[in-house]
């Protein structure tokens, strides 16, 4: 479709929102799987939470 | 809403301030949430540049207002969902307010660059250069300032929950300012410029404009939503590993 | 009574006992005025239309590096514990010490500002309304000032952040202070300026202590 003589900024500012946006989700979903794997990490090292209840 | 004090208000109110219960119950939120925003934003896009004409004036970089104002009226919303979360912090020592003030910083500032960005982009082929110190530009520069100065404090501080107190004076501090400064920008824009431009100015949308702009807004809203969601979840976990290395630690020593 | 003057008393003899901080505060002032010619030429009618902004830039600069001396040695060597549980309310024991760093830091400047209008070929009319609209502006500074300072308190390598963080919330006193001195528009306009300007002081000097004594209470909890 044509955006007119002035593509280029519409084409960049659509970039700009897509890595943007993009770069948000993808580090909240990095981040979250990083605290979960910390949390794997210390339940196979037997270390719970009090109310988890002791290991046997 | 009617509240019986004596049976459900405990339940309730745990269900919202225990992290334990968020974190039960917010992960059934997670996938219809995220799946709203793909859908919003679907709609939206085809709405921006498929759906709507070119403006009579700007001509087809009008497209780019459907990014630029979703992410302005974002920058101030999210604002005052930490002014929101900070009396939670300071009046009713809610335990969850300061995880969900510490997740939509970054957000915020993320929507307040995006506007930046998209801003200026408008502006080039609009008005010839890639900044104007209008008051709604200007305004919106000194609001991203005082997000990085934020997100700074959360980053400065070992502490989180002491950092979670301050940070919350400070953001109360700040949403009282912000009004002040935007003023100010506005008086200080009329004496230097006569005419004022403005991205916006006055104009009246036609519905096919205004349309796709609300779905836009509707979808960026979904996706802080979502994404204010995920990291708080990430937040309580990380705090709940932090707690057991530490006696891990103490164990070991 | 007396203890609010006591407080205030404290913290002029402190500093007049160390020395140097204030004076030091005082030089980075004037030399902000010294260099900017480097920077944009030496010609006196550039630098008279500027000198208005420039004075307020070099006293906007100078007033937010010295927030960290507010509290810094109060923290270190115990004293804001004290303060917390005094008989004098922490609220007021703030306003106390602010007007002592107001004393100390912003009437030094205020007192230094002739020279700078001499090297930025200032009139005196316009000279005094500088000065009118720094002792107008300057308090206000200090109260917004406090408050990142009570806040920052805490951190050991505070730094930069508190000016940080009050820089842009202090934006409007740049703008009223600087819009206050108008050489050439409208004589109205400044003057509304000036009203603005004591406005924004009074309200932020009625405010910042019982915020930051609230971020003193919450930083060392």
């Amino acid at each position: 479709m044509d955006l007119g003589p002035h593509a280029v900024f519409i084409v960049w500012a659509y970039v700009g929102a897509i890595v943007a946006v993009g770069g948000l989700v993808g580090y909240a979903l990095f981040d979250s799987r990083r605290v979960a794997s910390r949390l794997r990490d210390l339940e196979a090292r037997g270390i719970r939470r009090r109310s988890a209840g002791n290991s046997p | 809403m009617t509240v019986d004090i004596a049976v459900k208000k405990p339940n309730w109110f745990s269900r919202l301030a225990n992290p334990g219960q968020f974190l039960a119950w917010s992960k059934a939120f997670v996938l219809p949430l995220a799946i709203l925003t793909a859908v919003l934003f679907s709609v939206g896009l085809y709405l921006a540049f498929f759906a709507s004409p070119p403006d009579y004036q700007m001509g087809e970089t009008v497209r780019i207002m459907y990014i630029h104002v979703p992410n302005a009226i974002l920058s101030e919303l999210i604002y005052a969902v930490m002014a929101v979360a900070s009396i939670g912090t300071l009046v009713w020592r809610h335990p969850l307010a300061d995880v969900a003030a510490k997740s939509a910083a970054p957000l915020g500032a993320t929507f307040t660059g995006l506007a930046l960005f998209t801003g200026s982009l408008w502006g080039r082929p609009t008005w010839g250069t890639f900044w104007e110190w209008d008051g709604r530009m200007t305004s919106t520069l000194i609001l991203f300032l005082i997000y990085l100065g934020i997100i700074a404090l959360w980053r400065a501080f070992e502490d989180q929950g002491r950092a979670g107190r301050v940070i919350a004076v400070f953001t109360l501090v700040g949403a009282l300012d912000i009004p002040v400064v935007k003023y100010s920008v506005d008086w200080w824009n009329t004496l230097h410029q006569p005419a004022s431009f403005s991205i916006m100015g006055d104009q009246h949308m036609a519905p096919s404009m205004e349309i796709p702009l609300l779905v836009m807004t509707l979808a960026f809203a979904s996706l802080f939503a979502t994404l204010d969601l995920v990291r708080m979840r990430t937040e309580i976990f990380r705090r709940r590993a932090e707690t057991l290395e530490r006696q891990a630690a103490a164990k070991l020593a | 009574m007396t203890g609010f003057l006591a407080v205030i008393g404290r913290d002029l003899r402190l500093a007049m006992r160390v020395g140097g901080d204030a004076l030091t505060l005082v030089l980075f002032f004037v030399m902000v005025g010294v260099i900017v010619p480097f920077a944009i030429g030496p010609d006196s009618v550039t630098l008279s239309r500027l000198a208005p902004g420039i004075v307020w830039i070099a006293a906007f600069l100078s007033m937010l590096l010295g927030l960290d001396r507010l509290f810094r040695t109060d923290e270190e060597d115990g004293s804001l514990l004290l303060f917390r549980h005094a008989a004098l309310p922490l609220e007021a024991i703030v306003f106390a010490k602010m007007a002592a760093h107001w004393l100390l830091t912003a009437l030094p400047l205020i007192v230094a500002s002739p020279l700078l209008a001499i090297l930025l070929s200032m009139d005196v009319a316009t000279w005094g309304r500088t000065v009118l609209s720094l002792l107008l502006g300057t308090p206000g500074l200090v109260a917004l000032g406090t408050i990142g300072a009570a806040v920052t308190v805490s951190l050991r390598r505070g730094g930069l952040i508190a000016p940080v963080l009050i820089l842009p919330l202090s934006i409007p006193v740049l703008i009223f202070g600087a819009g206050a001195i108008a050489s050439g528009s409208a004589e109205g306009i400044s003057n509304a300026a000036l009203l603005f300007l004591a406005a924004i002081s009074l309200v932020a000097m009625a405010l910042a202590p019982f915020a930051a004594a609230l971020a003193l209470r919450l930083a060392e909890d």
